[in-house]
């Protein structure tokens, strides 16, 4: 056991060592795996304030219903009782014909045009919050209502909402293929890098194998290898991103500012960037991996 | 002898090269533990070819080779490192590390194997030591002679403590003297119960030990 972690001590520092003795080639490498791991990060950073905004906004979709205009009282009372009733339904709000003028009445510009009509040109609504952001929910009450008596139309509110979403579904199937496409990069980045260190060790292998080193023996250091170049790969990844995210934010709260609002870009959580990490170091040894269990079979006897 | 006591045996073994040369036909023999004993024959004989074969560097294509009483054809890839745990190679072309020093280069058998560090020290120096080494264990092997760095070389193969010690033309390319210190070494070695095999072309080398020689002609044993 003793002797077990005194290898992989040893194995650690050579593998260290053996990267700063090429500190340009070892740069190289580092940012070709960085660049590789950012583009996906990063867009998925990006998406991620997008779906934080789409999921705020959809917290309460909402169903405008528009009654005919001829309909009485006991009728209206009908269709709210109706609208209470349906399920799905969390709050039900009427909004008079006088009062929806009065509100119109205080868009800027609206006085003039409502003054030259000879009546008020404005059905009766009820406004319907949904309990859920479901957009099938929303989707059935739409067609439940319009087929209630003395409804004239029903309106959602939350189309643009859910037209973002399609947006935002298509924008994870792209990172989602892009971290696939760039992960194979990665993978073939470090399945390279361990292959010209094998080679230019292949002698120092045979020699182990041939006074009874293991196949584990042999692949520790390079899984090391491979580990490290993925960390520091990694790193760099995180180092680009942040950079990136923290110039867009100076950009964006002049823009901000401009419009009065206070808008900016949030950072990745440190469980994200872990995990970024986390993957960048997996895919570095899954290459270290690969490299040597294709050196060893190449070289097995027969 | 049976092949029960035997800790190397050959039966019928025959080795083709891919290519078609039939570099072995059908060699049996068999090596009592303790035993050391000499194998020659002309370049191309199938010497070397032989040894791999123990050491399971090649396979056979038709008999059976047994060391330890394991058959090595039937033995799995990932037996093999334990396997050779148990030989000493003293091989041609097989090379030094000269990107370390001469303790480090026969440290190298004892870290693979798992060894502490602490008592590997203690067995590399003592190896170090009855190679007449001791003294050099900081240089570099690039500045050994030709025949210290053979030395260095049997100081790796021994330091494990072997069963078997094969050694193919350990005293190529040595002058006589430095070829009698060697083999001094292994009949020293075998009188300490290992089994030492020894491949060499150098007749004059073989007749000052009275041991069994076997010779090979055309890949058949004599
Ligand atoms: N890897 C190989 N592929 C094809 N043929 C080989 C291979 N290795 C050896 N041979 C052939 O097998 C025959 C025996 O070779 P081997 O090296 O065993 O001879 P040897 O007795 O050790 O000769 P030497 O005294 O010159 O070292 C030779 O004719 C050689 O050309
Ligand atoms: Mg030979």
């Amino acid at each position: 056991m003793r002797a077990w972690l005194q290898h992989h001590g040893l194995s650690l520092a050579q593998t260290l060592a053996r990267l700063a003795r090429s500190p340009f080639a070892t740069t190289l490498n580092v940012l070709a795996i960085g660049v590789a791991a950012a583009l996906p990060f990063g867009v998925y950073c990006v998406l991620g304030n997008f779906e934080s905004l789409s999921r705020n906004a959809s917290v309460d979709p909402q169903l405008s219903v528009f009654l005919a205009r001829d309909a009485a009282k006991p009728e209206i009372g009908a269709v709210e009782a109706r609208l209470k009733d349906a399920r799905g339904v969390s709050a039900v709000r009427f909004v008079s014909r006088d009062a929806a003028l009065v509100e119109l009445n205080r868009v800027a510009g609206m006085q003039e045009v409502i003054a030259s009509l000879p009546q008020n040109p404005l059905p009766d609504a009820f406004v319907v919050t949904l309990s859920g952001s479901d957009p099938a929910l929303a989707d059935r009450l739409e067609l439940e209502f319009k087929s209630l008596p003395k409804v004239a139309y029903v309106q959602a509110d939350s189309a643009w909402v859910r037209r973002l979403d399609a947006l935002l579904r298509l924008g994870r199937t792209a990172v989602g293929l892009l971290a696939v496409l760039l992960g194979l990069a990665l993978v073939a980045v470090t399945f390279n890098t361990i292959r010209l260190q094998i080679l230019t060790q292949r002698d120092e292998i045979e020699l182990c194998r041939l006074i009874g080193a293991t196949h584990a023996y042999i692949r520790r250091p390079y899984f090391y290898l491979g580990s490290l170049l993925g960390l520091f790969g990694g790193i760099a990844a995180l180092a680009i991103v942040l950079s990136g995210l923290t110039v867009l934010n100076r950009d964006l709260a002049d823009l901000a500012y401009l419009y009065g609002s206070n808008v900016s870009l949030k950072f990745p959580s440190p469980n994200e960037m872990i995990s970024a990490l986390l993957a960048a170091v997996a895919l570095g040894w899954l290459g270290a991996y690969l490299s040597v269990s294709r050196h060893l079979l190449e070289t097995d006897r027969d | 002898m049976t092949d029960g006591v035997a800790i190397i045996s050959l039966r019928q073994v025959s080795k083709r090269y891919p290519g078609g040369f039939e570099a072995l036909k059908a060699v049996s023999f068999a090596v009592e533990p303790g035993e050391m004993l000499f194998l020659t024959g002309h370049s191309g004989a199938g010497k070397t070819t032989l040894l791999k074969l123990i050491a399971a560097i090649e396979r056979a294509n038709g008999g059976a080779v047994l060391v330890n009483g394991q058959n090595l054809s039937a033995l799995r890839p990932a037996a093999i490192p334990y396997l050779r745990r148990n030989l000493g190679l003293v091989f041609q072309g097989q090379k030094l590390l000269f990107d370390r020093s001469v303790f480090d280069n026969v440290m190298l058998p004892l870290i693979v194997t798992g060894q502490p560090y602490r008592e590997a020290a203690r067995r590399a120096r003592a190896a170090l030591d009855k190679v007449g080494l001791l003294p050099r264990e900081k240089a570099n092997p690039v500045t050994l002679s030709g025949g210290e760095q053979q030395r260095l070389c049997v100081a790796r193969a021994v330091v494990n403590r072997p069963a078997i010690l094969l050694a193919d033309e350990p005293t190529a390319s040595l002058d006589a003297a430095y070829a009698d210190e060697i083999m001094e070494m292994f009949s020293a070695f075998n009188q300490v119960g290992v089994t030492v095999l020894v491949a060499t072309h150098d007749r004059q080398l073989i007749g000052k030990y009275r041991k069994r020689v076997l010779t090979l002609d055309h890949g058949k044993l004599q």
